[in-house]
């Protein structure tokens, strides 16, 4: 006798057709499927270049003669150099260097002409901005030659005993803040930046939503409360959170990494704390627009997403295409990464770190300002 | 005149797109009253309390509840209502203290402490406040939720289905704790399907897809109704039952327990219509109609605007 069958086909289709009945009705996981692929191919198929060239170089010109302007002109025909502007002292190009305006400084130095004629080797500097060592190795291992080949020209006729084997100049190259290269430096700092934004923004996702599903949102709105208070009283325990975080990647940082602490703490604990709120915000905007709990997650991923491929985390930042770099520009984690690792790295000060906060306290300031406008004080 | 009325609207109408869940609205309920709003689910009960608390935004109408404007001055009502929702909505990851605590803190409750401590006392947790709301049974959540409605010292309760679920002795409970309530002044609104909670209400209204059937105490609901019932008794009602409603002057044919009862709104139609049902196997008889009659027959009577 035959009670009951193992696997019957009517059942199993019965549970196909549920699943797909549900699929159909829940749109944003959808939109999931079809659109990370889709964002993912475009990030990492066009966006993600692992061999930034154009990278924005100040010379500090000393010399004018025919052989430093040669120099020049080569560099700015190169691939990897992008000839943004010319400096007048060292102090100028330590402050472009410092804010991140530019990725190297070329120094040609006084009297270079002169010197490379009589066959003394003149010495050409080059300090690189090294916290990210893999945005400027390809462009360093490129510059011996490329210097060789622009005097390959001039040095003709009378001077061609110059062009020999031997390099007629000196390359000196400072891998600045970072000189060892250690990747370690750059991606631990970067790290705190990816946590925060991950973690903040998902828990205060889940925030109103929860509310919502356990349907304690009915009697919250039936309170004298007004969306501020619920928006800020929601954000501000987590803030609490955050730094508990921040102060376990810093402990790591230092103690198992050994990441140099350049600038002062106390600046970057202050300069979480915007970057903390700025995904708090962000979260509890998404936590308004979701319906649920598991969309309050797809929200999180697809803010998550770009973050961590687009602010320069993953890959160099100048390695993107405009377009990428635009979108990154807008990423609270673009800044805050320029932020942590010019205080650790570079020493950055007050000045050069509002350079960027002021760019996330916009950001939060704007998504907040939707996340009020979009809490709904009915039920409607 | 709004002064003994508590609650006093006109036309209260809101839509949500096509379908119109209250339709023009109107009510009034006096000081110390324990007013009964009664009807099917989804008759625009729940949208009716949503609206007076400002919960949702009335599309149409006009009136004063607790004397402020009840379209434009939700905020100075919600200060002073209690709303208790027909689902538990409070935290249940909090426990009982901590929930009260929680609602004495948004309404700004002084002495809150010693207010938070006399509600848990009240209820009778003095032991158990340190237990979470969610562990609580359904009668005991009920309990907390009346009671954290109360903690404001409100001077209107909606209350939203409050019994459902509840077990008998409980509801009992509740009841009395309810009139004791009102006679210390305290309005209420209730909506409830059982009947021997609507007769124990001061005054009734009931609603049918979106719209005011009648309103007044038990009795004047009853008499309004104008209704003729009969009860039957003996064997195989079933088949009786699906006879008569098939019968041209007969309302309504509905079991009563072991019990048929027969209505009808024109006396002598139907006594007409039911006299071949009048043999000796069955004991006829006519009753008064009771509220359920009543409301049984106005459930009837009103159109379905769902599937319009």
């Amino acid at each position: 006798m035959k009670t009951h069958t193992p696997l019957s086909f009517a059942r199993f289709w019965a549970i196909v057709i549920k699943e797909f009945v549900q699929m159909r009705r829940d749109r944003l996981t959808f939109g999931m499927i079809i659109g990370i692929p889709v964002v993912q191919l475009m990030l990492f198929g066009y966006a993600i270049n692992g061999d930034p060239k154009h990278l924005p170089t100040a010379v500090l010109l000393a010399d004018s003669s025919q052989q430093g302007r040669a120099l020049l002109s080569a560099l700015k025909n190169s691939d990897y150099f992008n000839f943004v502007r010319e400096v007048h002292t060292e102090a100028e190009g330590e402050a472009a260097l410092a804010r991140g305006e530019v990725q190297f400084i070329v120094t040609i130095p006084v009297n270079f002409g002169r010197n490379l004629l009589r066959g003394e080797k003149p010495t050409v500097l080059v300090e690189a901005d090294a916290t990210d060592p893999s945005a400027t190795g390809n462009a360093i291992a490129s510059l011996r030659t490329l210097l060789n080949s622009a005097l390959q020209h001039d040095l003709k006729g009378a001077l061609a005993f110059l062009a020999g084997s031997d390099p007629p100049i000196n390359l000196r190259v400072h891998a600045r803040y970072n000189p060892e290269g250690i990747s370690q430096y750059n991606i631990v700092p970067g790290l705190m930046g990816v946590v925060l934004t991950m973690t903040m923004v998902m828990i205060t996702g889940l925030a109103i939503t929860r509310e919502r599903e356990r349907g304690t949102m009915e009697n919250l709105l039936s309170m004298p409360t007004r969306p501020l208070e619920v928006l800020l009283g929601k954000i501000i325990p987590y803030i609490f959170v955050g730094y508990i975080q921040v102060g376990l990647i810093l402990v790591a940082a230092r103690f198992l990494f050994h990441v140099p602490m350049t600038g002062s703490i106390p600046l970057l604990l202050l300069t979480s704390l915007v970057f903390i709120a700025a995904n708090l915000a962000m979260g509890i905007t998404f936590s308004t627009l979701a319906k649920n709990q598991l969309q309050a997650v797809q929200m999180t991923f697809f803010f998550f997403l770009p973050s961590l491929l687009l602010s320069g985390f993953m890959f160099p930042f100048r390695g993107m295409p405009e377009w990428a770099q635009v979108i990154g520009e807008v990423l609270p984690l673009t800044h805050f990464l320029r932020i942590i690792r010019g205080i650790l790295l570079k020493g950055n000060g007050f000045e050069e770190v509002m350079l960027q906060l002021w760019q996330i306290m916009l950001f939060a300031v704007i998504v907040l300002a939707v996340g009020v406008k979009r809490y709904r004080k009915t039920l409607d | 005149m709004t002064e003994s009325f508590v609650i006093d609207v006109r036309g209260m109408t809101k839509r949500f797109g096509d379908h119109t869940a209250v339709n023009g609205i109107d009510l009034q309920v006096r000081r110390g009253e324990v007013y009964g709003f009664l009807g099917p689910n989804g008759s625009g009960k729940t949208t009716f309390i949503r609206m007076l608390c400002g919960l949702l935004a009335a599309d149409a109408g006009e009136g004063t509840c607790l004397g402020f404007d009840v379209i434009r001055e939700s905020e100075s009502i919600k200060r002073q209502v209690g709303y208790m929702t027909q689902r538990f909505s409070f935290y249940e990851d909090l426990s009982i203290a901590e929930n009260l605590d929680f609602v004495a803190r948004m309404y700004a409750v002084s002495n809150r402490r010693e207010a938070v401590r006399e509600s848990v006392e009240r209820l009778g947790l003095a032991g158990r406040q340190k237990q979470l709301a969610g562990e609580l049974s359904g009668g005991w959540k009920q309990r907390l939720a009346l009671a954290a409605c109360l903690i404001h010292n409100p001077r209107l309760l909606l209350l939203d289905e409050p019994t459902a679920g509840v077990d008998p002795k409980a509801r009992r409970d509740f009841w009395e704790q309810i009139h004791e309530l009102a006679g210390q002044g305290l309005t209420f609104l209730i909506t409830t399907h059982y009947m021997d909670e609507a007769e124990r209400c001061d005054r009734l209204a009931y609603l049918s897809f979106g719209n005011l059937m009648t309103r007044g105490t038990a009795a004047e609901v009853i008499e309004g109704a104008q209704l003729t019932t009969w009860s039957v008794f003996g064997p195989d009602l079933q088949e009786i039952t699906r006879q008569l409603r098939s019968t041209p002057g007969v309302g309504e044919a509905v079991a009563f327990g072991s019990r048929l009862h027969v209505s009808g709104t024109n006396a002598n139609v139907l006594e007409r219509a039911i006299a071949p049902f009048r043999t000796e196997r069955y004991i006829w008889q006519q009753i008064k109609p009771g509220l359920e009659d009543v409301f049984i027959h106005l459930m009837g009577n009103s159109k379905d605007n769902f599937s319009a």
